[in-house]
């Protein structure tokens, strides 16, 4: 049984996880009974009553009270049942634990954001301290997006105009990924994020330590460190291709034809506008999608990421 | 429903009409030339280009689901982009939704054997039934105008705010399917009042063929939610062409007021697509196990049970949207109770095969097949009631494959049933059962191939509507595209052994199931006006007890002979038979 839970559900990493897969196995078992029996019975009536010839007469049975009453009342309880277990279980995910450790989560099109009471700022990639209750409060800058854990069984979109939220415990450390499960455009499917779940000390050292530079590294792999942990490839390649924005590969410098016929160069100003006003110059064939960076990436940052473009000629 | 004396009696003089085998008229050649189908008021031929278009659609829908699937096949871009995919998916959902499951069943084999399942001449309003279908025309023509001058990327769904913001052709398309809405509608009112006011003497609603009970609770569905449907794209149309904030929050709008508009009308249109289905298996599980239908009034009032509850599910969409807890609580609890009556039919419909006389002709196997593939997709709707298992697999594959069970597993096979076992009526010929079957076959290993995969990865949590996807599922992407393909050519066997059938098929007997059911006591291809008589009807259409000529019985011409009573409850009032023994 545990083998076949473990090819049919992604590992159960939540204290809601467990109660969750319950239900799900008891309505598959009753289900595999009845479908059994469902099709065993086609399959034998359809040999066992085969017509032998044109002439065959059958039984008139118009109905059978009791039979009819049997099979109305006996799915009634077990649907009930499922009905009950399945509310007690979304409760117990509606009903936020009062010491729960908060963090704000942004959903843009196509990136998630997360705030750290700290002032911290990640993209994409989510840490929380394992073994205790974590509240999301969560809001899109957008269209309606939605989060999803497949490994902590929570999903809640996540809605522009008001927020919602979502909260979890997870029971081991570990990394899980983290889905948008609600249609939000052309990058829909590359808008994927990571959770980490650390121990209470690891956790607290990332969070002090997660907004500072790392003063080993050259301005160029700084750039390119940044440049995945801020999303910036879910849209943008390095090697040419078109994606949702305009490739790196070969960006430097070159002439650029904006939706307004105008040509610019991509020098050092038009690339840091590009990263905290994407809005305001659009290149021809490409949708005014991008979110803003500002307030996400300081001066050093910028420059870095420019510094990282700049090697890709 | 019980028999009761009445005052109001009146006397009929009945004989015995045997249909005439290959007749030399028949609706299909009584006019000739494109002229006189396009004018044409017979709700048989009407039917006939509800089929052709709904054939036509369904194309275009199965070729687009096999680009997708051939694109899925890796986890990376293959051939096309991420906007062109999006564009594909919304485009099979919209055509497969809205230009042929609404329509396939109500309309297409509704209109052509409603009517004749009631002994009349034709629907109610024979012009506006016209008029229906052209609405639908122009609908689709709207759409297709809309796919040719910028594709639309939305979903089917057209979930607000991204639908008033994407810059594709959004408007033309919502203002297509609002056309389209009304050509249901329409029928909806003519199916009613046809069902209502045009029963032959006799028939009365004990002994209406449970295809037509089941079109009789479609209809007032149609009727009442497509408005809903309607006034929501109208909204939209509003929002976009005008600017008016109602579902787009920058405009101070409300994205999950769009979302409950939406489902108002769409889980109520699952009820559209699926009901008429029942009725379709009701009638082919009875004539081809030759045996009386168990449980007849379980399974007329449960399509109607399922048709009121339907209304009051629409909130199941939306258990991780952000409705409160209650209201949560409410829609899952009265999503089971809607469960009940499918259950019931699953029951009765296995009941009435025990001691049948079974005859696994195409039809049947299609039914046997409906009954096995809808059985799942019920299960897994029982899955996806249940509150907390919802929230994991909301918005998966796991959602795809159990809409696909429900739609396709479900209402499509019984389309295919209805389409087979009413073939030699409406073409007056036989398809070969020996392709029939070997087509039946690998549409069915191959549908579940499609899809069982899906169920698995999408408990594993692969979410729908993914142009990429995370390798883990690549697997289960490969068999549900070898899956989609094999279905690719069980439907290709079926078009040319239906094409064979039309052009050089063997003609077809009046009756060549042996069915007691009135449509099948005329002619094949059916006569101009259905019957070349008033019929008269005596016993229900699951009667396998009483002999063939009870159930072929007209309004006598002339005078009998020793005539011979019978009583008929016609419903109100009641009619007294007396028949002619001097058959024809």
């Amino acid at each position: 049984m545990d083998k076949i839970l473990e090819y049919l559900l992604p590992p159960a990493k939540s204290t809601i996880a467990g109660q969750v897969d319950e239900l799900f196995v008891f309505i598959l078992i009753v289900s595999a009974v009845l479908l059994v029996g469902i099709t065993f019975a086609i399959i034998f009536f359809s040999w066992k009553y085969k017509r032998r010839s044109e002439n065959d007469v059958t039984p008139v049975i118009t109905h059978n009270a009791k039979l009819e009453v049997a099979w109305s009342v006996i799915p009634l309880v077990l649907v009930m049942i499922v009905f009950g277990w399945g509310f007690t279980g979304y409760m117990n995910m509606r009903t936020v634990p009062t010491d729960a450790y908060e963090i704000r989560v942004v959903g843009k099109s196509w990136l998630w954001e997360f705030h750290y009471q700290n002032g911290t700022v990640s993209v994409n990639e989510l840490h929380v301290p394992a073994n205790r209750p974590v509240n999301l409060v969560m809001s899109s800058d957008d269209v309606i997006h939605s989060f999803y854990i497949p490994d902590y069984r929570v999903k809640r979109d996540v809605l522009p105009n008001r927020y919602s939220n979502v909260w979890f415990e997870t029971t081991e450390t570990g990394e899980s990924v983290i889905f948008c499960t609600e249609y939000c455009g052309r990058a829909h499917s590359n808008m994927i994020a990571k959770v980490t779940a650390h121990s209470e000390e690891d956790f607290e050292t990332w969070l002090a330590n997660a907004n500072k530079i790392d003063e080993s590294l050259t301005p160029v792999e700084l750039g390119k460190e940044l440049i995945s942990k801020n999303g910036c490839n879910a849209c943008h390649s390095v090697d040419g291709s078109k994606m949702v924005g305009p490739s790196y590969k070969g960006l430097w410098m070159s002439d650029r034809e904006l939706d307004d016929g105008t040509v610019v160069q991509a020098d050092a100003n038009y690339l840091r506008e590009s990263i905290l006003e994407p809005n305001a110059k659009i290149g021809k064939g490409y949708d005014p999608v991008m979110p803003s960076y500002q307030g996400l990436l300081n001066d050093r940052e910028i420059d870095a990421i420019i510094e990282y473009i700049k090697t890709m000629e | 429903m019980a028999v009761t004396e009445t005052s109001t009696m009146q006397r009929l003089q009945v004989q015995r009409y045997i249909p005439e085998e290959n007749p030399k008229t028949d609706y299909l050649n009584v006019e000739k030339g494109l002229w006189s189908w396009l004018t044409t008021i017979d709700h048989k031929r009407i039917g006939l280009m509800y089929l052709a278009s709904i054939a036509l659609f369904f194309f275009i829908g199965g070729v687009l689901a096999l680009v997708l699937r051939t694109e899925l096949l890796s986890p990376a871009q293959s051939f096309m982009d991420a906007d062109v995919y999006n564009q594909v998916f919304t485009l099979h959902g919209a055509i497969m939704i809205f230009f042929f499951l609404v329509p396939s069943v109500p309309a297409a084999l509704g209109n052509f054997i409603l009517p004749i399942q009631l002994g009349a001449k034709d629907v109610a309003f024979p012009r506006l039934n016209l008029a229906s279908f052209y609405i639908y025309t122009i609908g689709t023509i709207f759409t297709l105008v809309a796919i040719v001058t910028g594709a639309v990327d939305t979903g089917w769904t057209f979930y607000t705010p991204y639908s008033t913001e994407t810059g594709t052709n959004v408007l033309l398309m919502t203002l297509g399917i609002f056309i389209l809405g009304f050509s249901s509608i329409l029928t909806g009112v003519n199916f009613i009042v046809t069902i209502h006011k045009m029963r032959a003497p006799g028939m009365s609603w004990s002994k209406l063929p449970l295809n037509v009970w089941s079109l009789y609770a479609t209809s007032i569905i149609q009727v009442l939610a497509t408005p809903v449907l309607a006034i929501t794209l109208l909204l939209l149309v509003m929002e976009r062409a005008l600017g008016i904030g109602i579902f787009d929050p920058a405009l101070g709008g409300d994205p999950v007021l769009f979302q409950h508009f939406f489902w108002f009308y769409s889980h109520p249109a699952v009820y559209i697509m699926i009901v008429p289905g029942f009725g379709v298996i009701s009638e082919v599980i009875s004539t081809f196990s030759r045996k009386h239908i168990f449980g007849y009034w379980a399974i007329a009032l449960s399509s109607l049970a399922i048709a009121f509850i339907g209304f009051l599910v629409w909130g199941h969409h939306m258990f991780t949207a952000g409705q409160s807890s209650l209201a949560s609580m409410v829609f899952s609890f009265l999503t089971f109770l809607v469960g009940i009556p499918t259950g019931i039919k699953i029951f009765n419909w296995l009941a009435t095969m025990y001691r049948g006389s079974i005859d696994l002709k195409a039809p049947m196997l299609y039914a046997m097949v409906f009954l096995f593939l809808f059985t799942i997709g019920g299960f897994t709707g029982i899955m996806l009631g249940a509150l907390s298992v919802d929230i994991h697999l909301h918005d998966t594959y796991f959602v795809v494959a159990h809409f696909h069970y429900v739609m396709m597993g479900g209402m499509v096979m019984a389309l295919l049933a209805g389409l087979h076992y009413w073939w030699p009526k409406m073409f007056g010929k036989m398809y070969s059962e020996l392709y029939a079957r070997i087509s039946c076959a690998l549409i069915f290993v191959g549908f579940n191939l499609a899809f069982l995969p899906q169920f698995v990865m999408g408990a594993q949590g692969m979410p729908r509507r993914y142009f990429n996807y995370i390798d883990q599922f690549q697997p289960f992407h490969q068999l549900s595209t070898l899956g989609a393909y094999t279905m690719g050519i069980g439907f290709t066997i079926m078009f040319f052994y239906l094409l064979h059938s039309l052009l050089r098929g063997e003609k077809a007997a009046s009756n060549p199931w042996g069915s007691r059911a009135l449509e099948w006591q005329t002619t094949s291809p059916a006569a101009p006006h259905n019957f070349e008589h008033t019929p008269v009807v005596i016993h229900g259409p699951y009667d396998y007890h009483k002999p063939m000529s009870e159930f072929q019985l007209g309004i006598a011409h002339g005078h009998g002979h020793s005539p011979e009573d019978h009583t008929v409850d016609a419903g109100k009032e009641k009619v007294n038979v007396t028949e002619k023994t001097s058959a024809e």
